[in-house]
């Protein structure tokens, strides 16, 4: 069995009476896509805050890369190799697509604190810019700008700038939200054999690509992580389909 | 249209031309005004590292422009009056030598800076516009209380500082030193903006949650921007109380603050030439709408609104092509 990468230990957050997070526990394992899943307030975007560091939990811990990183800053637990997408595009819509990947490189390589070389002329900078470009399938956009990017490429680059990171895990929220079936399709297909790279924590929405995906799946309803286990468990648990898949439908 | 960098060469130019040709004319006082623009460009340069690169909308700034003045004020005033600026525990003198009152001025406003930026850094928008008001007024309120040096009165230095190998006294030649420490700064900020660190402060402005995403630690280098924009404007601080030959606590007034950030507004947030452009049509205005009106602000007041509502590149902005950022 090996070590998980991220762990997750009791983590509990309210916001006055509301239990967003309630004791919490759950595990990343090296080579898996571990799905969280929930209805519509349940507390997903809360739980992934307080592990990409946004959020201080009110108990509990988090370890990331054999560290407890519990009241790491964003910045620290990046550069840890926490590589976070977000939901709704968070990028730099008035850079070039290239610049943004190169801000991932400098971000994660400490060089934010060099004041004189170019860093868009540095050569070592730029090829593995290109790489992790071409490894999505937008290397002949290197230099559109982000805001004309259509919500699909978008998407891609948010993945780009994460695998400039060098990634230990990657933190999705949402990476199929508006992509139609053809993008769910293609991004399905690209997450597959991200994982090989490192293991993914998925937040998703599109239960088709959840199925198609998951190694593990995690239900969060109310803030409480109510089952845990492989698609075939995760179907037939009654508590689940009570809560969230509805009991009508067919497992 | 116009490609940004021919546009600043021309900028540049012009007010290279512009005192020569008044040099030529024999109109001292033309000189004298292109003096004033190049140090107000100055501070406004070092304004639009933090507010335009930044983000920081920093309402501060003469904070650094009235450190930078008193800077040379009180060195100059010792040394006019043959008086130690301090006995114990080790003696300085007070001095009339201009690069040595200039790396003063740049190392009081950086620390100053430093201060008020990690207080101020904490928060951000509206809330970090009204901290660094607050900063500003507190310096303003204290440089009047301070009777040592002049108090309300301010203080008079008889003869400018020198510079060696230059006659400052000699208006084209204090003009020729602003002008090459304008293009020295200019040269300097250029690669700034060109490097790492102004990929990672231009990233964090435009997206901070991005910027901290990579791994970048946004806080950090806002605080590094900041600092580095306040030596700029506290340098200039130092040149236009020598331009005067007089310091008073207005340096440290809001009105000032509110004026540097006008140079870059109406030059181009974020151009790095942009405040050139402002302060010479801020001067420009000043003179010419000044002679008819004490109220000229009110024709300023419509440019501003003009450019605020429907050209927010600027004058730079307006005139030129926009090039890609960090290329």
């Amino acid at each position: 069995m090996s070590e998980p990468i991220l762990s997750v230990r009791g983590l509990s957050k309210s916001f006055g009476a509301l239990k967003a997070s309630d004791d919490i526990s759950l595990d990343l394992k090296p080579g898996e896509i571990h799905a969280l899943i929930g209805p519509n307030g349940a507390g997903k975007s809360t739980l992934i805050q307080q592990i990409a560091g946004g959020l201080a939990p009110d108990s509990g811990t988090v370890h990331f890369a054999g560290q407890d990183v519990t009241t790491a800053p964003v910045h620290e637990r990046a550069r840890l190799g926490l590589a976070r997408t977000f939901q709704i595009s968070a990028l730099a819509m008035q850079f070039t697509v290239l610049e943004n990947v190169v801000l991932g490189l400098v971000g994660q390589s400490g060089a934010a604190f060099r004041f004189f070389r170019p860093v868009m002329k540095d050569a070592g900078l730029l090829a593995k810019a290109q790489d992790a470009l071409a490894r999505v399938g937008l290397q002949d956009h290197a230099r559109t700008k982000t805001a004309e990017l259509s919500h699909g490429q978008r998407r891609q680059l948010e993945v780009a700038v994460a695998l400039t990171l060098s990634p230990k895990a990657f933190l999705m929220d949402e990476p199929m939200a508006g992509l139609g079936a053809e993008g769910s399709k293609a991004m399905t297909a690209f997450l597959r054999n991200l994982k090989v790279d490192a293991p993914i924590l998925l937040v998703e929405h599109d239960m088709d690509a959840v199925f198609a995906l998951a190694d593990r799946i995690s239900v969060l309803v109310y803030g409480k992580i109510i089952a845990t286990g492989s698609v075939a468990e995760i179907r037939a648990n009654p508590e689940v389909r009570a809560a969230y898949l509805g009991d009508e439908e067919d497992a | 249209m116009l490609r940004e960098t021919h546009l600043n060469g021309l900028l540049l130019c012009a007010l290279l031309i512009v005192p020569l040709g008044a040099l030529a004319m024999d109109a001292p006082f033309i000189i004298t005004l292109a003096t004033k623009v190049t140090i107000l460009a100055l501070a406004g340069v070092g304004l639009n590292l933090a507010l335009g690169q930044g983000g920081l909308v920093s309402f501060g700034h003469a904070i650094f422009f009235g450190l930078g003045g008193y800077s040379m004020g009180i060195l100059a005033s010792h040394a006019q009056s043959f008086t130690p600026l301090m006995e114990l525990p080790f003696v300085i003198q007070g001095t009339n030598v201009m690069p040595v009152i200039w790396i003063v001025a740049i190392v009081v406003s950086c620390l100053a800076a430093l201060l008020v930026g990690i207080l101020s850094l904490r928060t951000s928008g509206v809330y970090f516009i009204m901290v660094t008001l607050a900063f500003g007024q507190m310096f303003y309120y204290f440089a009047i209380s301070w009777p040592a040096y002049g108090g309300e009165d301010g203080l008079v230095i008889y003869v400018r500082n020198q510079f060696p190998g230059i006659n400052t006294l000699v208006p084209i030649q204090f003009f020729g030193l602003c002008f090459a420490v304008l293009c020295a700064v200019l040269f300097f900020v250029s690669k700034l903006n060109k490097s790492a660190f102004g990929l990672a402060l231009t990233g964090a402005h435009y997206n901070t949650a991005r910027a901290q995403t990579v791994g970048i630690n946004v806080t950090r280098v806002r605080l590094v921007a900041f600092v580095i924009s306040a030596g700029i404007t506290g340098l200039a601080g130092a040149l236009f109380a020598d331009l005067n030959r007089f310091v008073s606590p207005t340096m440290f007034s809001w009105h000032t603050s509110g004026q540097i950030i006008i140079f870059v507004i109406l030059g181009g947030v974020a151009r790095l030439y942009g405040p050139i452009a402002g302060a010479a049509v801020y001067i420009i205005l000043e003179h010419n709408l000044g002679a008819f009106s004490d109220y000229w602000q009110i024709y300023l007041g419509l440019m501003l609104l003009f450019v605020v509502l429907f050209a927010q590149g600027g004058l730079i902005g307006g005139l030129s092509r926009r090039e890609v950022d960090h290329e």
